[in-house]
């Protein structure tokens, strides 16, 4: 599939929030208002380029070589708690202002089943190190556009009158759930329409 | 004791009420007979790892606990997946991703930092059952839900003649489909998570 194929598949055709529930948690949980949300979306689009890359080599020059792709799953939660770990210190180094403002979000990223999954995802379709790293970037794309949307509509939401029992997580669920209706118009047959 | 039991069951359910461990749930729950797959693989692994992390609570340094714990609760994960795939492939193969996500599930490392490592084995025990029940049976709550309207069956286990689906007359020819798509996941969670706090208000009222 080409670079493009793919951006165009993990932002829109299986987005992972609203068709595939990855990243559920911080979705409903950090979309109250649209400047945390920016956040998340960054720092999250950040950690799955770089995790997908990095699970991808591990995966692909330590776990086949030695044949004990049976330790997938622990090698790649421990790279990804190491990645986190590591990007905090670097952006705490480099930048103290993007730290301030990614610097919360970046501890609760390692329990994100994105990053998780975009890494699994990316050794189940067979992915090459380049298109690893662009799926990881387009499905943290397709994070960020879920999640940003979701804040915005959320900020207007509090200026309405909602029943009572509705209010906080459940409005947010019902949202997510008419976000992802309208999200069922970016199908496979885009994919053939913009691509032949 | 009873009540470290207890408490995962509805008070501090941790789907409804905690809203922790929310991928899964949606994402497994289009069919009954992998919402009951999912709730055992992760009643298993929680309870062995509050097992281990309790037992091992006066051994980890306090630094590093976290690492410590994500590395205890992928093995147990690991050897779920290495089951499932050898006794049970097909729930195996309609599971997907999400048994190797089990590993992220935030109710797990939850109940490992907020429970097992400050308490005796016994209540962690305990604790783990009634958290990994009380997740089971609010997943079999919304994929009953989902399933029933959505494609007008039940899934369950296939044994002698009965190949394991309950058809319901009347539904199961014209079927909400929404209710199996993304979009009924989530619009389903919503309306149960706003009936679960009508129960809690009368509940505290009363």
């Amino acid at each position: 599939m080409s670079y493009l194929g793919i951006i165009i598949t993990f932002v829109f055709i299986n987005n992972f929030i609203l068709t595939q529930f990855l990243g559920l948690c911080p979705f409903i949980g950090v979309s109250k208002n649209l400047e945390s949300a920016v956040g998340m979306g960054f720092a999250v689009t950040f950690v799955m380029a770089l995790a997908s890359f990095a699970t991808w080599a591990i995966y692909h020059l330590i776990l086949v070589p030695l044949n004990i792709e049976f330790l997938q799953t622990i090698t790649f939660i421990l790279v990804i708690a190491s990645l986190v770990q590591f990007v905090e210190m670097v952006i705490q180094k480099i930048s103290p202002p993007l730290y301030k403002a990614l610097g919360i979000f970046l501890p609760l990223i390692t329990t994100n089943c994105a990053v998780m999954g975009i890494a699994l995802i990316a050794v189940q379709n067979k992915y090459n190190a380049l298109e690893s790293f662009v799926a990881g970037i387009a499905a943290g794309l397709g994070f960020l556009l879920a999640i940003v949307l979701m804040s915005t509509i959320r900020e207007k939401l509090d200026n309405e009158w909602i029943p009572k029992p509705f209010r906080g997580v459940p409005i947010a669920f019902i949202t997510g759930g008419l976000m992802a209706l309208a999200f069922m118009a970016f199908d496979k047959a885009l994919l053939n329409n913009l691509l032949g | 004791m009873w009540k470290e039991f207890t408490k995962g069951l509805f008070r501090e359910n941790p789907i409804f009420v905690i809203v922790l461990g929310l991928c899964p749930t949606l994402g497994v729950s289009s069919r009954v007979i992998n919402a009951l797959g999912m709730g055992a693989g992760v009643i298993f692994v929680l309870l062995c790892s509050n097992i281990f992390i309790s037992l091992l609570k006066n051994f980890i340094p306090n630094q590093v606990r976290i690492p410590s714990y994500i590395v205890i609760i992928a093995s147990f994960v690991t050897v779920v997946q290495m089951v499932m795939q050898a006794f049970l492939p097909d729930l195996y193969d309609s599971l997907g991703v999400f048994v190797p996500l089990i590993v992220v599930n935030c109710i797990i490392l939850g109940r490992a930092e907020a429970f097992a490592s400050k308490n005796g084995v016994g209540a962690s025990i305990l604790d783990a059952l009634g958290m990994g029940i009380g997740f089971t049976l609010a997943l079999t709550v919304i994929s009953l839900v989902r399933e029933v309207f959505g494609s007008g069956t039940i899934t369950l286990f296939a044994f002698g003649d009965f190949d394991g689906v309950v058809r319901i007359p009347g539904i199961v020819d014209s079927p909400a489909r929404v209710f199996v798509l993304a979009a009924g996941a989530l619009l389903v969670m919503g309306y149960l998570k706003a009936l679960v706090g009508i129960i809690q208000e009368k509940g505290g009222k009363g």
